[in-house]
């Protein structure tokens, strides 16, 4: 392969792993840093390391990332082979010989599986939408001070405006299965029903700590990892949807 | 003890541990992994002033301990909460001799709790009788990610940890830590989630727990169960550092346990020798909500002074002195 060819397939490579997602931080695994390198060899094998915070970080998150880089770069047109390895964790050993064999989540953690791991891939997808929500709604309450809290059960989605934390919230809707239709109701539970009227100040208020669970847990990841790879730094992009205090240096103590 | 402004805080240090991670007594690569993991949460939450060489903090020893608690750190009380981990340390991750011996010299100073892990089924009850004896436990500590053989975690409804809290509960041992950990048969699910601290706090109403790190990862989780069990507190281990390094993420997380819990359920720790108290105590002193962040009212003193140390002292039982008190008192 010429040498233009493969850094076209690691250009690929780079992009269909913008497609995966730490499910619990909620983020691209490119975006956090989570991707150490990516090469690709003159007869089309693909080897990509990936990096986590620590060597606890959860195995069965940790797994799910792996395969799911495995998947989408054994998608690509061009690769031939492809191995995904992750580095330094206490169950490398483990997982990297699951990914190599595709031996799936129960033939890799053997005992430890029971069945599958889409339980937690939903839990967390409504996560994901809980906050977005939460993000949605607060932005709405802090641009419109008249806007009283108990009226949010009333907003529908053509009530957001046209920003980042918006779109976010669409796309969390549409991995849930939830409608995106502007008359459709913001401020709704995992099957997009809304909520008694009564409960809204409640259901915000659980929503901005399941938000703030997320937050807090994505900038201790990030800031760990460029502490345990300090020359991660330069591979983070800041969070979409953040306003740019929170990411100033003082913040952002490595 | 620590006064400011004319306002004497007395400080109880509810979390802190004697480790000993020298290569020596490290079993396998985990110790190791296990060490650099703290070194970098060390490393990365306290501010660069505070950092410690990596030597020093695979071992630090007693005297140490009391001088950054008790000479330097502003500590009136602390309460060793040892991991075992059994699996990654020769003589396990806390030191257990050590820290009674220290406890026993320092009786006001110093409370010894102990770890239990009910994977050893009747052999580790039987122990667990002994111990209570021997140290006079008020208190344990839970680390329920602790690898054993094949195990690598149980649950608090676990049926065996059921019949451990019966006998705590019988003993008089009150006081449950406990820290979450990431491994827990099946993988299936979020391993992190409180559920299991829920059911057994319904059935052990006489028993108080307190999950460290608030939860963290899983704040939201847990202020949901903690506002229907009035026996589950808040430990603000790996929280509180975070005064430092995102003080409006931790001005979230002081406003959201004082909304969802409440102000006498939530308990100061370094959780030495991750971080040292004096910054931590000097800074919290100092701490105040930021004033845009409008949907948490600002902190009182009487809140902070229940926080740093009149909440754990009155959950252990320890004296304070009239002066460090609030109007109020602080009731568990």
């Amino acid at each position: 392969m010429a040498a233009e060819a493969l850094e076209q397939l690691e250009r690929a490579a780079r992009r269909a792993l913008l497609g995966v997602f730490d499910p619990e931080l909620d983020e691209p695994i490119t975006d956090l840093g989570f991707v150490r390198s990516i090469q690709a060899s003159n007869d089309g094998r693909l080897t990509v390391h990936l990096r986590l915070p620590t060597s606890f970080c959860s195995p069965n998150f940790a797994y799910l990332m792996a395969s799911d880089a495995k998947d989408a770069l054994t998608a690509l047109p061009g690769a031939e082979e492809v191995t995904v390895l992750l580095d330094d964790h206490h169950d490398s050993d483990m997982i990297n010989r699951g990914l190599a064999a595709d031996a799936g989540y129960r033939g890799t953690f053997g005992e430890e599986a029971e069945s599958d791991l889409e339980e937690l891939r939903v839990t967390f997808r409504r996560k994901a939408h809980t906050a977005a929500m939460e993000r949605a709604l607060t932005s709405l309450l802090r641009e419109r001070p008249e806007l009283d809290e108990g009226r949010l059960h009333d907003v529908v989605l053509g009530d957001l405006p046209d920003a980042p934390a918006t779109r976010a919230l669409l796309r969390r809707r549409t991995a849930l299965g939830l409608g995106t239709a502007p008359a459709d109701p913001v401020l709704v539970d995992e099957h997009g029903h809304r909520y008694p009227p009564g409960e809204t100040p409640l259901r915000l208020r659980l929503a901005r700590a399941v938000r703030i669970s997320i937050d807090g847990n994505a900038h201790f990841c990030r800031g760990l990892l460029r502490t345990r790879y300090p020359e991660s730094a330069a591979d983070q992009s800041p969070r979409a949807w953040e306003p740019a205090r929170a990411t100033s240096p003082k913040e952002n103590v490595s | 003890m620590y006064s400011k402004d004319g306002e004497d805080y007395f400080i109880v240090d509810a979390h802190v541990a004697l480790w000993d991670a020298r290569p020596e007594n490290q079993l396998n690569v985990h110790g190791k992994q296990f060490i650099d993991c703290f070194y970098d949460y060390h490393r990365n939450l306290g501010p660069e002033s505070e950092h410690w060489s990596y030597e020093e903090f695979l071992y630090y020893g007693g005297e140490r301990l009391m001088k950054d608690l008790f000479t330097d750190g502003h500590v009136d009380h602390a309460i060793f909460q040892p991991a075992r981990l059994g699996a990654f340390y020769r003589n396990g991750f806390g030191q257990t001799e050590e820290s009674f011996a220290l406890a026993q010299r320092h009786p006001d100073k110093l409370t010894y709790n102990h770890c239990w892990d009910p994977r050893f089924e009747q052999s580790g009850l039987d122990q667990l009788r002994r111990d209570a004896e021997r140290f006079h436990l008020k208190g344990v500590k839970l680390y329920t990610a602790e690898w054993q053989g094949d195990s690598r975690g149980y649950k608090l409804d676990d049926p065996w940890t059921y019949r451990y809290l019966e006998t705590c509960q019988e003993l008089g041992i009150k006081n449950v830590h406990i820290h979450k950990g990431p491994t827990i048969r099946p993988l299936d699910r979020d391993a992190f989630d409180v559920a299991d601290v829920d059911r057994a706090a319904t059935d052990f109403p006489e028993l108080n727990f307190v999950v460290e790190h608030c939860g963290l990862p899983r704040l939201e989780d847990f202020c949901w169960i903690a506002t229907q069990e009035p026996n589950v507190h808040a430990g603000l281990a790996v929280a509180m550092p975070f005064i430092h390094t995102r003080p409006r993420y931790f001005a979230q997380i002081i406003g959201e346990l004082l909304y969802w819990l409440d102000e006498d359920r939530i308990q100061f720790s370094s959780d030495y020798a991750l971080w040292t108290p004096r910054w931590l105590v000097e800074r919290f002193v100092d701490f105040q909500i930021p004033a845009d962040m409008t949907e948490y009212p600002p902190l009182t003193v009487a809140q902070k002074k229940k926080i740093l140390g009149l909440n754990a002292a009155a959950m252990y039982g320890i004296d304070v002195p009239t002066r460090c008190a609030v109007t109020e008192p602080a009731v568990v």
